[in-house]
């Protein structure tokens, strides 16, 4: 009774009216319906193999490496053929149904994997306690907005998102303006958003050489101690300047994210009809007025992308203070708590409640996401 | 012509220097530390920590051109040496001499010592050298010659290893979301099915998701599966970190492309999964290029992922983190650091200056990931 419905389901295509007879047909069909079983069970083996294969093996460096790209790249395009080539053995009815859960099946799944449902286990464990066993309610979340680490935390992502993320969109904005009115733009906009090419872990070792005390490896402190003849400062660490230490490793994302915003205004800017600009510039409106009381409502929407997302990677900044200071010097921000409770004090609950925090705290965004896309479009 | 009006404006109107003046002064001050970074890491090793890689651009430098006996007589007091006078706490100082022509300083102690005359002469850095380079790529020690004669044995880096590493996490974690999402992005895009509205919130929702949420399960997961320090647990954690974006970008774009041209493949008797692959696909190279540039830095920049589930085990590290490593353990070998640095950073840039016309419509459509 099964077969007779599947043999339903896996009515062969581009068969024509001609209705071949019960044996034949049974046999057609029983040949099918192995042949789909066959097919995405050896291609599971194939996979498989390659995979006890690349977690255990012991080739040469090289070797490992070829096949891993073939077999990642090669693997994910196999499963998409064979899954198609499954649903077309379903009549139309049916293919029209599951064909488009192949298309989007698996990245839902890795989505809901990766990001969606680990939002929920956070969550829960957010709730229990450092060794997960014990439920302690919301305790950890009292821990979080009490403990002093976490408020010096919040208060330096503060510091990071009022003169990071301002700063960034300030210099991005102003860059964007001054190459436009100059004849080495393209120039002037490559070097300033070069950085963004370069890994945080790198940027933080060019900063870090920077900063160093020595004035004869650090260039700030070659400039301040050549300039005003006082002894060298531990620019990331001493106890002097907390907590404007801060500042010196928020510039190193600004240097990294002023291009991204230059970027974006520039293409705002060269949007505005220059019919606009030249009309209030005849009118008598200097530069300034023109910039403040144009240019600025002009690209009114570009501020509000890139203040967002300079203000969601600011939040998220963990690579800098890691590697810089190790969040020492009272220079931790959310996430290096969170890789310090979590992986260095094994302190699963608290890691939870932080990373939950985390996510709390751009929900705003979030929410103002899922508005614009409603609003544009008839889906 | 917006532009070509705007840029009329004569080299001598004295806003156009204010301009071309603030803008070069910011330009500077974001070239200087790469710039720092490169001198440094072909200088020698002694030479970085001795002086300033600014050194090695010509500049007028006090260097002891002859040396002296001590003056005679009380020394508590003002003295007079080559026409100078001053006490022993200036001397030692250094003081110019009346004439301008060069620095008398003081080596030494009050009683036991000497005179030393300094000229300032043009002087530029000329040593250069690929050692620092050589020491971290490779895996094999290196024995030192300190100046003093004693000879120090340091291990490699073993930089290559990690470069190759650093390669094979990013091609297939560079690929596999771009292929997942485009075929969900033509499902969004071009066809009709239940949850389809709900689906997409999803994807919309999880574009600001911060990964640190998703650390702690992911890593339960993979040590249940043994997925653990494997190529193939940071390729699906890159691909599950990035899948949103990529998807959001890649709808938007295949959305955008003409109806007809899907319909008439259609009436052809085409399937969705030929027009995907022949159709599709090349129309799209444009907005998958702009997102492969971007996830190919992004992977290739990346440290936290890779610190979470690579872990320390030295023969799968990717340069990030043995960089980082570097940072901890050789903090002030800056021969090494700047060296490794630009290791890390050359691969990067050459994508992003060869590919940057892709990469700046990538921005433009929105590519900056949570």
């Amino acid at each position: 009774m099964e077969k007779q419905a599947d043999a339903q389901i896996l009515a062969p295509i581009g068969e024509g009216p001609k209705r071949p007879g019960p044996g034949e047909w049974l046999v057609t069909n029983i040949l099918r319906i192995l042949l789909a079983l066959i097919v995405p069970i050896g291609t599971f083996i194939v996979l498989y193999a390659g995979f006890v294969f690349l977690r255990d093996a012991n080739a040469p460096k090289i070797v490992v490496a070829v096949i891993a790209i073939v077999w990642g790249v090669g693997g994910v395009a196999l499963l998409y053929t064979v899954s198609n080539w499954l649903v077309e053995h379903f009549n139309s009815q049916w293919r029209a149904r599951i064909l488009p859960f192949v298309f989007v099946g698996p990245a839902l799944a890795i989505l809901f994997w990766y990001l969606a449902f680990p939002t929920v286990r956070t969550f829960w464990a957010s709730l229990f306690d450092a060794s997960g066993a014990q439920f302690v309610g919301l305790q950890n979340y009292v821990e979080v907005f009490t403990n002093r680490n976490m408020f010096t935390a919040f208060r330096n992502n503060l510091m990071w998102i009022l003169f990071g993320a301002s700063i960034c969109v300030i210099s991005g904005l102003l860059v964007a303006v001054l190459a436009d009115r100059t004849r080495w733009e393209t120039a002037a906009k490559i070097m300033i958003f070069m950085p963004m090419a370069i890994s945080m872990v790198g940027a933080s070792i060019i900063f870090n050489m920077i900063y160093a005390v020595s004035p004869d490896i650090g260039l700030l402190n070659a400039i301040y101690t050549g300039i005003t003849g006082n002894q060298p400062i531990a620019w990331k660490a001493a106890a002097e300047i907390q907590p404007w230490n801060n500042l010196f490793l928020i510039f190193v994302m600004i240097w990294l994210q002023t291009g991204y915003a230059m970027v974006l205004f520039s293409a705002a800017i060269k949007g505005i009809p220059g019919e606009i600009l030249e009309a209030a510039r005849v009118d008598g409106a200097n530069e300034l007025t023109v910039f403040f009381q144009i240019m600025l409502p002009s690209i009114r929407g570009t501020i509000i992308t890139v203040s967002t997302t300079v203000v969601i990677f600011t939040l998220k900044i963990f690579d800098v203070v890691w590697v810089m200071t190790g969040g020492q010097f009272n220079t931790q921000v959310i996430a290096t708590q969170f890789y310090r409770e979590y992986f260095t004090a094994a302190n699963a609950g608290l890691g939870s409640a932080i990373a939950i925090v985390l996510l709390i705290l751009v929900i705003p965004v979030m929410i103002y996401n899922i508005r614009g896309f409603n609003e544009r479009q008839a889906f | 012509m917006a532009l070509a009006t705007r840029k009329k404006r004569g080299p001598f109107n004295p806003s156009a220097i204010i301009v071309n003046g603030t803008l070069l002064l910011l330009v500077l001050a974001w070239v200087i530390p790469t710039i720092g970074l490169l001198i440094s890491s072909f200088r020698p090793r002694f030479d970085i920590q001795t002086s300033g890689w600014w050194t090695v651009f010509p500049h007028r430098e006090y260097v002891p051109v002859e040396t002296i006996p001590l003056p005679e007589g009380d020394r508590t007091g003002v003295m007079e040496i080559r026409g100078a006078s001053a006490t022993f706490e200036q001397f030692r100082q250094g003081i110019t001499s009346p004439d301008g022509q060069y620095k008398i300083v003081w080596k030494g102690n009050r009683r036991l010592g000497t005179i030393e005359i300094q000229e300032q002469v043009w002087t530029w850095g000329s040593a250069w050298t690929l050692e620092n380079y050589e020491q971290v790529l490779q895996g094999k020690t290196f024995e030192i010659k300190r100046p003093d004669g004693t000879v120090e044995v340091v291990p490699g880096d073993d930089l290559v290893n990690a470069f190759i590493n650093s390669l094979v996490v990013t091609i297939p974690s560079t690929v596999i979301p771009i292929l997942i999402a485009a075929f969900a992005a033509y499902g969004f895009a071009w066809m009709r099915f239940p949850g389809r509205r709900v689906f997409f919130i999803m994807v919309v929702a999880l574009l600001v998701v911060p990964l640190q949420i998703a650390l702690v399960p992911i890593l339960t997961d993979y040590v249940r599966l043994n997925l653990n320090g494997t190529f193939l647990g940071v390729w699906l954690a890159h691909t599950g970190f990035g899948l949103s974006l990529a998807t959001y970008l890649l709808y938007s774009y295949i959305s955008q492309l003409p109806r007809e041209v899907l319909e008439s493949a259609f009436i052809d008797g085409a399937s969705h999964f030929t027009i995907f692959t022949r159709l599709i696909l090349p129309l799209s190279v444009p907005a998958l290029a702009s997102f492969a540039i971007f996830q190919f830095l992004w992977v290739w920049n990346d440290y936290l992922v890779a610190l979470i589930f690579i872990g320390s085990k030295p023969d799968v590290q990717v340069l990030t983190m043995r960089i980082a490593d570097m940072v901890g353990s050789r903090g002030n070998d800056w021969h090494l650091l700047t060296a490794g640095a630009f290791v890390s950073m050359v691969l990067p840039l050459i994508v992003f200056f060869s590919l940057q016309r892709y990469f700046v419509r990538g921005l433009l459509s929105g590519s900056v990931k949570g």
